[in-house]
């Protein structure tokens, strides 16, 4: 279970609180207007950006003194996912061994998990020959082999038009279905909110709060996400 | 955290290179203190400065005109002709100084044609030898970055000047000129340090009474008079100023870039007519003034090929021993420290990358030579302490060069590395080196060609047994076995670009 207890975070003149808990399965949109910190919670779950006060707990461990990559996560940023001067082959086998001393077994899983995102025989070519979508289902693919209880995206698939991206909210969907992983995805669209299925965690006006489950918070919005929604 | 012991390497790198050059300062400072200057010492602190400050104005004046033919003109050849700009910050000092031997010495080019019309010959050893040698080392890189200047005026605001009908005085008054007056002090500035700690051409060209610099004069204290107190105390002084004209120069200057293209095409009007004329004339005479000498020492050097001096194939050798030692510690060193600020802004590492600056390599290899000569003949480390040295020397170019790539890499790829715990050796081999082998390659190069050019610290320090090329070339010339020293000088120029090309190029080819 992941836990944020108390968690302040704190930038300039800026600062979120956030106390809440999520279980592994569990899918939560989190939505909010620009410059609200959606991205700044993501990045102190995931190590990037160090708690004022409070803590970030997992089964009841605090990550706080946890490098990035030894935490239970996988993230997913906006871009930059792939290093492109590497295959699409050994940048999914960093996901499995970041010396990328592979053994045999290793690159069956890296082709199964290619095939798996309907990527098959693009394991030799460089991330420049990739389109937007491929590159997105690609680092999906990363996400698959690293297998780690919590999967964070930060809008990755914000350049994407709306038809690929429901594509790929659908593939995200299936990920965290095989994994079980619980998901935290950033997003400025209700209507991402809504295809993720699950929960909605809104940030405004520098809190975080609990997830609710993204129908119910639609139907009926507070009134700081009507703002934002703009609905009268 | 797995940043903290990348965090304590940079620490450790930074306190060991301040260590390097702390502990000479100090050896220097110890030996140096309750020394009076004498008469000679102080003609040799005012010939430092004015040497370096004529050097510096002149080739700052000569290099505007050049600059704005080349900013304004388009021509077949006007890449090579930048680029050939750039190549005398490599070219090492002693072979400049025997090709403009060769044109404007004794029996030179320019003497000869004097003589045949019956006029006096010129004297080139003196001042007016110092300054010329160093204004045919500079007159490119003052050129380059001034030309950067012209380069960076906004494509808008040409535009303007046109659509208001400017006439070239016009551009001169409201675009160019206010444009110099903010780039002109920092060439001037940074031509400045360079002449003020400048050995090998004073060490040919200069000497006697009139004409000895500080550097020189404590070379003469160490090598002739063994008076090691006096070579302190005229270190301490060199250090005084080095240190005031480095920091001036590095608060007001962006160094200019060492191997950018600067072919953008800018929209600058070309005007017809004289001007036309005049910067035709300023580019050929530019390019005559910087291909002459190096065309006089291939012509001299090629016959005396075959028939080399025994002490030359060594030194040679020596000389890439030490080039190669010196470019792997410097690019290393230069990495780790770039690396380490890229993730936070380091005041210990930039103060360890600074320092050296504001220091020569006299004064450094003085330091060397009293903190050695107690236990060993300084003669024995001769060839450790120049790499050591040239390490201290160049790492501040070299830092340069590679930080803004490594915080570049950082920000690109930083935390996708760190999400995949590509930590260690594997994020040098996967990501750092394929990502910055392009800038690695280039300041490896740099590294390896200056130092193989170099003549300084090893003439403090060497026998026979233990000299470099450049000393050899020196020594030669000093002898005036002008053939044999062109010789050896075109294997030193030949070998001192070829270690840069192959840097430069193995990085090109590595580089993703």
């Amino acid at each position: 279970m992941l836990q944020l207890d108390h968690l302040i975070l704190t930038q300039g003149g800026f600062r979120l609180t956030a106390d809440w808990s999520a279980s592994p399965g569990q899918r939560i949109a989190i939505i909010g207007p620009s410059g609200a910190g959606k991205s700044t919670l993501l990045s102190a779950i995931a190590g990037f950006f160090p708690a004022k006060a409070g803590a970030v707990q997992w089964n009841g461990q605090d990550l706080g003194g946890v490098a990035p990559g030894q935490r239970p996560v996988t993230i997913l940023f906006q871009d930059q996912n792939l290093f492109p001067h590497m295959t699409v082959a050994q940048n999914l086998g960093l996901g499995l061994r970041p010396d990328l001393r592979l053994l045999p077994e290793d690159r069956t899983r890296v082709d199964d998990a290619l095939t798996r995102v309907d990527l098959q025989g693009f394991g030799p070519r460089r991330p420049a020959q990739l389109s937007g979508g491929q590159a997105s289902r690609a680092a999906l693919a990363r996400a698959l082999l690293q297998a780690r209880p919590i999967l964070l995206l930060d809008e990755p698939f914000a350049a994407l038009g709306p038809a690929l991206r429901a594509e790929m909210l659908a593939l995200v969907r299936e990920v965290a279905t095989e994994t079980g992983a619980l998901v935290l995805m950033v997003t400025h669209d209700p209507e991402d909110a809504r295809a993720l299925g699950g929960d909605t965690c809104f940030v405004a006006d520098g809190v975080a709060h609990a997830p609710v489950e993204t129908a119910k918070l639609l139907a009926d919005p507070p009134a700081a996400l009507q703002d934002y929604l703009g609905r009268k | 955290m797995t940043a903290a012991p990348r965090r304590d390497t940079g620490s450790l790198l930074a306190l060991l290179l301040l260590a390097l050059v702390a502990a000479p300062l100090g050896a220097v400072a110890w030996r140096g203190a309750g020394l009076t200057l004498g008469p000679a010492d102080w003609a040799a602190v005012r010939f430092s400065v004015t040497q370096a400050a004529l050097s510096a104005l002149i080739s700052t004046l000569l290099a505007i005109p050049v600059a704005r033919a080349l900013a304004r003109r388009r021509f077949a050849g006007r890449g090579a002709l930048v680029t050939l700009m750039g190549a005398p910050f490599l070219l090492p000092a002693v072979v400049a100084v025997l090709g403009l031997l060769a044109i404007f010495g004794r029996s030179g080019l320019l003497n000869s044609g004097l003589q045949a019309i019956g006029l006096p010959p010129v004297q080139i050893y003196g001042l007016q030898g110092v300054v010329l040698a160093h204004v045919f080392l500079n007159l490119p890189l003052a050129t380059r970055m001034i030309l950067q200047g012209w380069q960076a005026i906004p494509a808008e605001r040409i535009r303007l000047a046109q659509s208001l009908g400017f006439d070239p005085a016009d551009t001169f008054r409201h675009l160019e000129r206010p444009m110099l007056r903010e780039v002109l002090p920092g060439v001037v500035l940074i031509i400045m340090v360079i002449c003020l700690t400048s050995f090998a051409v004073v060490l040919t060209l200069g000497g006697g009474p009139k004409a000895t610099t500080i550097e020189l004069a404590i070379y003469q204290a160490v090598r002739f008079d063994f008076d090691l107190g006096r070579a302190a105390g005229l270190a301490m002084v060199q250090l005084a100023i080095g240190a005031v004209a480095a920091l001036a120069a590095w608060l007001l200057v962006r160094p200019a870039g060492l191997g950018a293209g600067l072919d953008r095409d800018t929209a600058l009007p070309a005007p017809r007519g004289w001007r036309l004329w005049a910067d035709g004339f300023a580019l050929f005479a530019a390019t005559l003034f910087l291909i002459l000498p190096l065309l006089a020492v291939v012509i001299r050097g090629l016959p005396g090929l075959t028939d080399l001096p025994a002490t030359v194939l060594p030194a040679a050798v020596r000389s890439v021993l030490v080039a190669l030692v010196s470019a792997l510690l410097t690019t290393g060193l230069a990495l780790g420290f770039a690396l380490a600020a890229a993730r936070h802004p380091r005041p210990l590492i930039e103060v360890a990358a600074t320092l050296p600056l504001a220091t020569s390599g006299l004064v450094l290899g003085t330091g060397l030579f009293l903190l050695v000569q107690p236990f060993a003949p300084p003669m024995t480390l001769a060839l450790s302490v120049t790499i050591l040295v040239n390490v201290a020397l160049t790492l501040p170019y070299l830092y340069r060069v590679l930080l803004p790539e490594a915080r570049a890499l950082h920000a690109d790829y930083g935390r996708l590395a760190d999400s995949l715990s590509l930590t260690g050796w594997p994020r040098l081999r996967w990501l750092i080196l394929p990502r910055l082998a392009r800038p690695l390659g280039f300041g490896a190069g740099i590294a390896a060609a200056l130092s193989m050019g170099d003549l300084g610290v090893i003439a403090l320090f060497a026998g026979d047994r233990q000299a470099t090329l450049p000393l050899v070339v020196q020594q030669l010339t000093g002898a005036y076995r002008m053939e044999a020293a062109a010789a050896a000088a075109l294997i030193l120029v030949t070998l001192s670009f070829a270690l840069f090309w192959a840097c430069d190029a193995g990085g090109r080819r590595a580089a993703a």
